[in-house]
């Protein structure tokens, strides 16, 4: 089938699930409601028609056993993509990605290994309920062993995730909730990976260095739009792989332009803007003009949905922070 | 209505002097076997008090003894199948040696080494390491006998805690799943009546731990974890009926820690010395040896025999230890990931800056 239909973010996902299962047996999907229900997002729908209840198994809910149980697959040489059904969720899972997943190779010396995917929907803005639309993948970011991927398009979701099932250790992939039905955009199923450490240029400029990734792409390539049609020439790029990052890639960009602006949905601190940021300090300080700029959710917990807005930032806020930036000497 | 402990069986089947409370099991005609049950429990406990030696005299780091606990260990390992997978805690020095685990591989382990958990034995080479954060692994065991289902393979998935890791979410949540997926997985829990400090009793209000099978509605069965009879038969079945497709269950041993929780812990702290004391009578390997000698099937030249033997065995592999060099430098990035990641590449590079820096002599500060 190498059509190019259009693919809502959410579609590509359950196309790139259908074709890591049909090309490899040992790929099987896991979760709480993915089979029959075809997962509360239908991000795994037909699954279970097209490769059975042996491979795509409605679990018991439990998001510690869930981790747990994917892990012992993984060592056996499955490569379960486990579903948390909402990042919020997750924290239950964490001891076994943490203290298993992403060290079983390394305390084995390579014995034994751990190819898990844990798929989830990350972040706000679809006025869900408490503990719906946390950001937190700075948490798995800071730790060794496992890889952390962000998609905010269907083409990257499908190429990611592919590769995520690939890879022969464990990946955590987030996947935006606010993008999953947005935009569908043509994207042939060739089955074509995507590299897991590299970030990606979504649009070349010179005036100033847009990083981000997620759902903050969005209004991100909107509030690039609008300042070049006032002259401002932004270089957009999403990070993606926010463990390991593509810090050369991201280096060579703020270089160019000698100005930044991260934009990140979680709170502030400690999150992903601050280890780029620190990380572009220590490799171009000398070629920034202005002060690396981050523009984050304050030290808040998300809001229940009335008051989501204010928590989040708008186009015109990046469009501000971006001029902000330029106005400095 | 007053509240009832719901009733699960125990078996025993030898008084704590090794003489039969009743009428005996099979397994108790066949004294070779229980010879070379007895000759194992030896080395294990011969093997368990070098490492306490080595640990004492700083040639390896903390360590586990599984003092008084060496039948459970014995009995499982020599009823496991090659092909079955072990997931253990970290107080199976008995069960990992029977599985093919080398002496000297648990002396690297707690020496400090990742070497130690490589296991040169292919007969060993799906086996987990030992579990350290408690309880985790029932739920590696249930993705084992998960993969084995799936795959439709008569194998069986064991997995190893101690009565503490009974109160823990994994532990609940690995026998809710097991259940409700009739998974070919056995629950061993050593119940040696002490999680660290805290005894058997303030860990749980329930009259056994293997009742906790029930509400994931399992098997769960206790046994008299210092008789060997007892744990051949319990650990058999349940062997038995995972391996034939007819589901997990849950077999409670009952034991005692005869020795501290670790190394760097002294139970003398926390534990009446009579109780010690009185525990000491019931232990394992007394019990086997009077019920073999009233048989006529050991005597006093068959243990120094074996105690010599078993002793060579033990020297020679302290030897093959001590004589395995420092791994190198590099090793701590080889296996963090399948390959280090490119965009990590200055990362290790800065280190191996660091290191150059640093006085000859190695990489390691005096």
């Amino acid at each position: 089938m190498n059509d190019t239909t259009r693919y809502s973010l959410l579609e590509a996902v359950n196309l790139a699930l259908h074709r890591a299962m049909r090309d490899d047996p040992e790929v099987l999907v896991l979760g709480e409601d993915v089979g029959v229900n075809g997962g509360v997002f239908r991000a795994t729908a037909g699954l279970r028609e097209a490769f059975g209840a042996r491979r795509v198994i409605d679990s018991p809910l439990a998001e510690t056993m869930l981790a747990g149980v994917a892990v012992g697959m993984a060592a056996q040489g499955l490569r379960p993509v486990l579903e948390i059904q909402f990042l919020g969720f997750i924290y239950a899972a964490m001891e076994h990605l943490i203290s298993h997943a992403s060290r079983l190779r390394n305390r084995t010396r390579g014995r034994l290994s751990c190819p898990l995917v844990v798929r989830s929907p990350m972040g706000a803005g679809i006025r869900a309920p408490e503990h719906h639309s946390e950001a937190v993948e700075a948490l798995f970011a800071h730790i060794p062993g496992l890889r952390v991927v962000v998609p905010s398009s269907p083409a990257r979701a499908y190429g990611l995730l592919l590769a995520a099932i690939d890879d022969p250790d464990p990946v955590l992939f987030l996947e935006p909730t606010r993008l999953y039905r947005m935009n569908p955009q043509p994207l042939s199923d060739d089955g074509r990976r995507l590299p897991l450490d590299s970030c990606f240029t979504l649009r070349e400029g010179s005036d100033l260095t847009l990083l981000s990734w997620g759902a903050s792409i969005h209004e991100c390539l909107q509030a690039s739009r609008q300042l070049a049609e006032q002259g401002v020439s932004v270089e957009l790029l999403d990070v993606a792989c926010l463990k390991p990052l593509d810090m050369a890639s991201l280096e060579a960009s703020v270089r160019k332009t000698g100005r930044c602006l991260i934009v990140q949905e979680a709170p502030q601190s400690a999150g992903l803007g601050a280890e780029i940021a620190a990380s572009l300090y220590e490799r171009c300080f000398l070629d920034l003009q202005a002060p690396i700029q981050r523009l984050a959710a304050a030290d808040i917990p998300p809001p229940l949905y009335r008051l989501e807005p204010l928590y989040m930032h708008s186009v015109a806020d990046i469009v501000a922070a971006c001029r902000q930036l330029l106005a400095q000497p | 209505m007053p509240f009832v402990q719901p009733q699960v069986p125990l078996t025993r089947y030898l008084q704590a002097d090794g003489q039969p409370l009743g009428e005996l099991p099979a397994c108790a005609e066949n004294t070779e076997q229980l010879r070379v049950l007895y000759r194992q429990m030896l080395l294990t406990r011969l093997f368990d008090q070098k490492a306490v030696a080595l640990q004492r005299t700083g040639r390896i780091g903390t360590y586990a003894p599984t003092l008084g606990q060496e039948a459970i260990g014995v009995v499982l390992g020599s009823l496991m199948h090659a092909e079955d997978v072990l997931v253990p805690y970290y107080r199976d020095t008995a069960v990992q040696l029977l599985r093919g685990v080398r002496m000297e591989e648990i002396l690297l382990y707690w020496g400090g080494d990742e070497r130690g958990s490589a296991y040169a034995d292919p007969a060993v080479a799906e086996d987990f390491p030992p579990c350290v954060p408690i309880a985790t692994q029932a739920l590696h065991a249930c993705g084992v006998a998960s993969a084995f289902r799936i795959r439709g393979q008569a194998r069986v998935a064991v997995t190893t805690c101690g009565d503490g890791a009974t109160s823990k979410g994994d532990f609940l949540e690995a026998l809710n799943v097991a259940g409700a997926w009739q998974l070919p997985v056995v629950f061993v829990v050593n119940n040696n009546q002490w999680a660290i400090s805290v005894p058997r009793h303030l860990q749980c209000a329930a009259a056994t731990l293997a009742q906790k099978a029930l509400g994931a509605g399992i098997p769960g069965e206790q046994v008299d974890g210092n008789d060997v009879l007892a744990l051949h038969e319990c650990l058999g079945r349940a062997l038995q009926r995972a391996r034939q497709g007819k589901g997990p269950s849950l077999v409670e041993c009952l034991s005692y820690r005869l020795g501290d929780h670790t190394t760097a812990d002294d139970a003398s702290r926390y534990r009446d010395s009579a109780q010690v004391r009185q525990a000491w009578e019931a232990e394992p390997l007394r019990r086997l040896q009077r019920f073999l000698a009233a048989r006529g099937a050991w005597d006093e030249a068959h243990e120094q025999a074996c105690v010599a033997d078993c002793q060579a065995r033990i020297e020679a592999a302290v030897a093959r230890f001590d004589a395995i060099t420092a791994p190198s430098p590099e090793s701590l990035f080889e296996h963090v990931y399948a390959r280090w990641p490119a965009a990590l590449a200055e990362q290790r590079d800065a280190w191996r800056e660091r290191m150059a820096q640093r006085p000859a002599g190695g990489p390691v500060d005096e």
